[in-house]
């Protein structure tokens, strides 16, 4: 027998906006639920590191999924007949039906990029529902520096020009091998899904008005930004941090945007302290 | 400031395959001095100062001196390690048909920073 990774992958259908949608999930470890929410335009493959990590599975059941419309996740039936344009509502739906879905008991909920702003959106609203927040490469507001529709035309490869847009997001220290994996994800990601994520990371889910409203002490929040994020920059992430009292901001040297699946290794640094510490709490 | 470009990508099989559809001119601007680099089927065929006001690229991407040799370091700051980064910042500006480029962002971005490993001179 090969040597099998301790991930282990399912299917199940939950509702998505009232219509049935087949979502693909991993898991591994025992403990305290740790759900993780990919980027913009990507999938749970992100997280694989994370999922192998012993010191981080023996207190936490990692739980990774891919959106609908992302990775193994379908998009709901009829999806031809409308653009795909992520909300703020509907990304808060389908966060919470999962963990229902799941019967999870106060998880801790862990996103990156767009996942690591709709963390904020529930750190406000399922305070008393999630043990703490982590936001990675998560801000509460963002500037759009280049236009959105590049990313969805006839005459330009919609997986090629996602890659190229974000590989200024990964670090120049970050390893080559992982550099690509992560840039891989982008390149196998549906027309027009990266371009309908952004509509939430850029426009609908802006959040710094909110973002002083959350209790920390009822949900603690963690951000962790890489120092070479082009969009959730240090700026940004200590800005938002700023707005939320009580949380915990780090900017991870030598990190770009994708923080698991980009160096792995050094992202263990950061994020196993944090995770101790919510264990702990 | 771009002795070498010509050569190094010349040289890069992979690179060269990538941009097998890539036929054009282009234009690159550091400070006040503009090049123009000519490219057929990912091969850079010339890289020449610009002469006369009449020989433009389809493109163009300039940025300051000094950015171009920040961005040639072999781990530059942050902000100048890629062209999609350096934009937010205002450190690089592109100009005129940007199709071409985005059909192939990432063979260009490797063009442009393919004097990187030699750092800045």
């Amino acid at each position: 027998m090969p040597a099998f990774e301790p991930i282990v992958g399912r299917y199940f259908t939950m509702e998505v906006a009232g219509k049935p949608c087949r979502i693909y999930a991993e898991e591994a470890g025992q403990g305290i639920p740790l759900v993780c929410l990919h980027t913009a335009g990507s999938d749970a493959r992100q997280f694989r590191h994370l999922l192998c990590d012993p010191k981080v599975t023996e207190q936490y059941r990692v739980i990774a999924f891919d959106l609908p419309w992302h990775g193994k996740s379908n998009p709901p039936p009829g999806f031809r007949e409308h653009e795909y344009k992520l909300t703020t509502d509907l990304y808060k739906e389908i966060v919470m039906s999962f963990c229902a879905a799941y019967e999870l008991n106060s998880p801790v909920v862990m996103g990156c990029s767009m996942g690591g702003r709709v963390v904020l959106h529930l750190a406000l609203e399922q305070a008393s529902y999630f043990r703490a927040v982590i936001a990675l490469e998560g801000a509460d507001k963002l500037e759009p520096y280049y236009g959105l529709d590049w990313l969805h035309r006839p005459d330009v490869h919609g997986g090629e020009v996602a890659s190229a847009f974000v590989s200024a997001q990964v670090a120049p220290q970050s390893p080559d091998e992982f550099r690509w994996e992560t840039l891989w994800h982008y390149m196998q990601g549906g027309p027009g899904i990266f371009k309908g994520d952004l509509h939430f990371y850029w426009h609908d889910g802006d959040f710094d008005e909110r973002s002083p409203l959350i209790d920390t002490k009822q949900c603690p929040v963690y951000l962790l930004s890489g120092e070479y994020d082009s969009s959730c920059t240090p700026e940004r992430t200590q800005a938002t941090a700023a707005r939320i009292r009580g949380s915990s901001a780090t900017i991870m040297a030598g990190m770009g945007h994708f923080p698991m699946s980009e160096n792995p290794k050094l992202f263990a640094t950061y994020i196993q302290p944090v995770l101790h510490e919510i264990a702990a709490a | 400031m771009l002795e070498d470009l010509q050569a190094r990508v010349n040289a890069n099989t992979a690179l060269v395959r990538r941009g097998r559809w890539v036929s054009l001119t282009f234009l690159f601007g550091a400070d006040d001095e503009d090049y123009l680099i000519e490219i057929d089927k990912g091969q850079v065929l010339a890289v020449a100062p610009r002469r006369l006001p009449t020989e433009v690229g389809i493109f163009s991407i300039r940025a300051a001196h000094a950015t171009w040799m920040e961005h040639w370091q072999r781990f530059p700051r942050r902000d100048y390690h890629d062209i999609w980064s350096m934009l937010p910042k205002d450190l690089a500006r592109l100009d005129g048909d940007l199709l071409p480029l985005i059909q192939n962002l990432q063979y260009f971005k490797e063009v442009i920073a393919s004097p990187r490993d030699q750092g800045a001179q």
